[in-house]
């Protein structure tokens, strides 16, 4: 923490090179294990309570600490003092910007950084000092008697305002961040190609992780190490940051993250209380557990921008689509934390269409930067893509299923070169999952059910997506311990968030060595005894790792096979071992049978103990583009006087490749879709836009998320498994992310197909639907009116 | 506590003596604090003449609790102001019940009280003496898993697993309730517990499937 260390002792001087990552072994054939129903492999102790989370963490001496922020989202701290705080009973540390070893600076990306602690609050929940206690409730009271002086600001939270002229800066300069826009072939031409054409404005507001484990960690120090237990998708991202700001060597950082409670995205990287927790530490001489309250995790770690989108289509009467325009604006928040990022992707590379123009605007606002959440800019770009198909496929009065099929792309339209897929499931998701969701009868029955006279509406919908990424790649190394009895120890850096990172691992370990998942010990996220991972996000944790699994595991049977060649008297040099396979509990030779050694009983296995096999991820297919695929299609039920909406069932198609685990894979299907739920229906920050700027709703009774009631029971998972081999050996793309990505559309065009009411803004909930429905009757009512006003002085006239 | 047996203890008005050590008016006005906790969970220890004239304990006391968890007491002492959940993880060092909120919203904290799912972050520890209290660890045979919990592990009834004790929790105390629940119950009874992974459709196949072993278990052979 004092000046940057030197780390080399010498200069020039070579290193033995790292070996070379090995040749791609063939795609698994039939699989014995891999695709089954599997229960997780740490599931006992998911269920049992004995799985330490970082929040269960406790060692000796351990210390509380809390975080004071900034009630105000605009504000310039004039002076803080914990004086008093410090002296409180059972307080232990408190520090402010004035402390010792508490000037450190926080880079928000490469080239915007602030102070840990900075006197400029732009946004509520802006950290302004931390204190450290024998117990929490002590260390809550000293953060209230800490006396801090504001100097309040004027405030603008809401982008949309922010972007007029004399709106309050956010920074000196203007709160447009920047505009990024793309264009292909020539929108005009394409509009006056069309045979007809739509436009619409939509918004989705923010969204907020609130991960069920809050976010923070433990923090302890031996001297100059530092070790942190932190709840989080990545430990080597985690500390890569905490080197960065601390200043330590890379080494001297060990982050833990065994176990996590959900992120979402917003735990993908260290985050402020991550280094006040090492500062607390190192201020008190004591292990300090520093967790947030959920009120702050709503304000200041992370949500999904809000969206404001204007989207103007055209399209032929066969349903070719001749041109997409999107225009439009979102927030990341009081500092640049992609706000717009990738909302225009699927207008550019979802369906085909030769003139396409993107532009969206950045905007600062008052309020907590943004982090990745779940898929990020693609539910909200859906949501208003997905209704537009709809409303075009109305316009030209063909189903919602045949436009969609008719613009199916065969290459990546977005990316430079168009490339194409190596596999492309989309048209398997639309035309599978409408046929097993019944959707012809569906949408016929709900047709024949709304033309009755009734309250209760009934509507079908649906909505197709891709997810940008999705294909993994390196860098990743796992290491595979083969002992002497057969049994397995797997390490690999990356943390399992609750998507079964580790049972989809083991069962790699499993097809590849022909070993029970039972005998498989997993050691995994912790950079001081695991190898180097990126963090899990991106739904590539599975096409990045099991890859490399596999590679280690055939690194290890490679060397088996050597030993057991020697054993049978073969000629190891002169490659006999290839004649040589596993099978069971021996190793065989294929061209005689009768030569076979049991694999207990290979004498420099047993000599040394173990064999040690290194995989690395090897590179990504070159000129094409690995993506995931689905198609949603949903039945709501809409209780038109009371504006309640009812989820009947829904169905997820998907297309990520191989399904590795059956019970793993329905699980994010179905949570994914939840998820969509959430986003579509019943969440939304509010923030306080005339008086404070304050977010009114940071809880969960506020902020409701979907509950076991908001969700239909009956969910279907149909997996559309090509098996892409040329985008990894195992031939799994990911999955975690499309599963939530058209969800919220294809709710809305069912609500729509029930209603006839068009739900541009989210959420859709009873207090949106009741309005729209009174404005909708006013509306007739008043065009009745005047209707039958006309009539009347026709006739008088 | 003199001799019942806690599991079927009713807390009767008026004589009950959990109550001994604070009154809820008395712990509100001096402590101005916990006042949703006190009043969310008051029904568990309605306030009663006989609860008034107890003993008074001041903010910053510690008081001498005994608790009952898992069928084996702990007495310690505890800050009036601490809740059951505090004590039980940070105290007695039972991680397996979860913090979430601390706000009683999502059910991560769920344990059992007198059979009853409560939330622990909303009951203080000095209301729950005297009641037998169970968390996940509870619901253990020794390292065996309970036919809840192996039912949530053969379901895949979780993602991250942090909702997943409070889950477990609360489907044994519904099930304990009424061991055979329509769907209509088992959603509604699990409503109380938010899982932000989304697992609610394994969850709910889970405990129907818990049902069932619970009730093959309790018909001796099976
Ligand atoms: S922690 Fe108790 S309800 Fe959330
Ligand atoms: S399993 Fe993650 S919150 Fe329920």
């Amino acid at each position: 923490m004092k000046k940057e260390q030197e780390i080399y002792y010498t200069k020039d001087v070579p290193v033995p090179e790292t070996p070379e990552p090995g040749t791609e072994p063939e795609p698994w054939g039939k699989t014995r294990i891999i695709g089954e129903r599997v229960p997780r492999v740490d599931g006992y102790e998911r269920v049992s309570g004995s799985a330490v989370y970082p929040s269960d963490v406790m060692l000796p001496g351990m210390i509380h600490g809390a975080i004071l922020r900034s009630p105000y989202p605009h504000a310039v701290v004039k002076s803080v003092n914990i004086e008093k705080a410090r002296n409180m009973p059972g307080v232990r540390a408190a520090i402010s910007m004035d402390s010792p070893g508490a000037d450190l600076q926080w880079p928000y990306n490469k080239e915007v950084s602030t102070k840990l602690f900075d006197p400029r609050c732009l946004f509520e929940g802006e950290t302004i000092a931390a204190v450290a206690a024998e117990t929490p409730y002590q260390a809550m009271d000293a953060i209230k008697a800490i006396k801090v002086e504001y100097d309040v600001k004027p405030f603008v939270v809401d982008e949309r305002k922010a972007l007029k002229s004399g709106s309050v800066e956010v920074h000196e300069g203007g709160n447009r961040l920047k505009t990024a826009t793309h264009e292909r072939g020539d929108v005009e031409k394409g509009f006056a190609e069309a045979d007809e054409v739509v436009e619409k404005t939509f918004r989705t507001e923010c969204e907020i992780q609130t991960p069920l484990e809050l976010h923070g960690c433990v923090a302890n120090w031996d001297g100059d190490r530092l070790t942190v237990w932190e709840s989080t998708q990545g430990v080597y991202s985690v500390q890569s940051k905490v080197a960065q700001v601390l200043k330590m060597p890379l080494s001297k950082v060990r982050i833990i993250g065994h176990y996590m409670g959900g992120g979402f995205g917003s735990k993908l990287n260290a985050s402020k209380y991550t280094i006040i927790g090492a500062l607390l530490a190192k201020a008190s001489a004591k292990p300090v557990k520093m967790f947030l309250t959920r009120e702050d995790a709503y304000i200041a770690v992370g949500n999904r921008p809000p969206s404001n989108m204007t989207v103007k289509m055209g399209v032929k009467k066969d349903g070719t689509l001749t041109a997409i325009q999107l225009k439009g604006n979102a927030t990341g928040g009081a500092y640049p934390a992609g706000g717009t990022a990738l909302i225009d992707w699927l207008f550019r590379d979802l369906y085909t269409c030769e003139n396409v123009r993107t532009e969206m605007t950045d905007v600062y606002i008052n309020a907590g930067p943004a982090r990745p959440f779940r898929a990020p800019g693609h539910p909200q770009g859906s949501w208003a893509l997905e209704q537009m198909m709809d409303m075009l496929a109305q316009k030209i009065n063909i189903d919602p299923v045949q436009i969609r099929l008719k613009n199916i792309p065969k290459v990546s339209q977005a990316r430079e070169g168009n490339p194409p897929y190596t596999s492309t499931g989309l048209e398997e998701c639309l035309r599978k999952g409408a046929e097993t969701f019944g959707w012809d009868r569906a949408r016929k029955e709900a047709e024949a059910n709304n033309k009755k006279d009734g309250h209760i509406k009934r509507g079908v919908g649906m909505g197709g997506c891709v997810w940008i990424v999705g294909g993994g790649g390196p860098p990743s190394t796992v290491v595979v311990k083969y002992f002497s009895d057969g049994s397995v120890n797997l390490n690999m850096g990356a943390s399992d968030i609750g998507t079964g990172t580790k049972t989809v691992m083991a069962l790699v370990v499993a097809e590849e060595l022909g070993v029970k998942p039972s005998v498989i010990q997993i050691e995994n996220a912790d950079t001081g005894t695991t190898q180097y991972a990126t963090p899990s996000g991106g739904s590539k944790t599975v096409p990045t790792e099991a890859p490399t699994v596999r590679n280690a595991c055939i690194d290890a049977k490679q060397q088996i096979l050597k030993m057991a060649a020697e054993d049978l008297g073969l000629d190891v040099e002169d490659r006999d071992a290839e004649d040589l396979r596993f099978e069971g509990e021996k190793v065989v030779s294929k061209s005689d049978p009768s030569k076979s050694v049991k694999i207990k009983e290979i004498k420099k296995l047993n000599k040394r103990g173990l064999v040690m096999g290194i995989g690395y991820r090897g590179p990504n297919p070159e000129n094409k583009t690995v993506n995931p695929f689905a198609a949603q299609f949903c039945e709501v039920e809409v209780n038109t006087r009371t504006g309640e909406v009812k989820v009947l069932r829904f169905l997820g198609a998907h297309d990520s490749g191989r399904v590795m685990d059956r019970l793993t894979y329905d699980n994010q299907v179905f949570g994914g879709i939840t998820m969509g739920i959430g986003f579509g229906m019943t969440e939304w920050r509010v923030l306080d836009d005339g008086q404070t700027g304050k977010m009114l709703n940071k809880n969960w009774h506020d902020y409701k998320l979907p509950t076991a009631l908001d969700v239909p029971m009956d969910m279907t998972c149909v997996p559309i498994e090509l098996h892409d081999h040329e985008a990894n050996n195992t031939g799994a793309k990911g999955l975690g992310e499309p599963v939530t990505i058209p969800t919220a559309g294809a709710i809305a065009n069912a609500v729509n197909h029930a209603t006839g009411l068009r739900f541009t803004d989210t959420p859709i909930n009873p207090i949106f639907v009741s309005r729209m429905q009174d404005k909708t009757r006013a509306a007739e009512k008043a065009g009745k009116e005047a209707l039958s006003k006309e009539a009347r002085n026709k006739e008088e006239g | 506590m003199k001799s019942k047996d806690p599991a079927k203890h009713t807390h009767a008005r008026g004589s009950c003596e959990c109550r001994k050590g604070i009154t809820r008016r008395g712990f509100m006005t001096r402590l101005g604090v916990g006042a949703a906790g006190v009043a969310a969970s008051g029904a568990l220890f309605p306030q009663t003449a006989a609860a008034k004239e107890m003993e008074m304990i001041k903010a910053g006391d510690m008081a001498k609790i005994t608790l009952r968890v898992n069928g084996r007491e702990h007495t310690l002492l505890a800050e009036p102001r601490w809740t059951l959940l505090y004590v039980i993880r940070e105290k007695l060092g039972l991680t397996g019940s979860k913090i979430g909120c601390e706000r009683g919203e999502c059910g991560a904290c769920t344990v059992l009280i007198d059979n009853i799912p409560r939330y622990a972050c909303m009951t203080l520890a000095v209301e729950a003496r005297g009641a037998e209290i169970t968390t996940v660890e509870g619901l253990m045979e020794g390292e065996d898993l309970g036919p809840v919990q192996q039912a949530f592990l053969e379901e895949d009834a979780f993602q991250c697993g942090y909702c997943t004790p409070g889950q477990v929790v609360a489907a044994e105390g519904h099930l304990r309730a009424d061991p055979d629940p329509t769907d209509d119950e088992v959603l509604r009874g699990m409503s109380g517990n938010l899982c932000r992974c989304g697992a609610y459709p394994h969850i709910f196949k889970a405990v129907r499937s818990a049902a069932e072993k619970r009730r093959r278990g309790k018909g001796g052979e099976g």
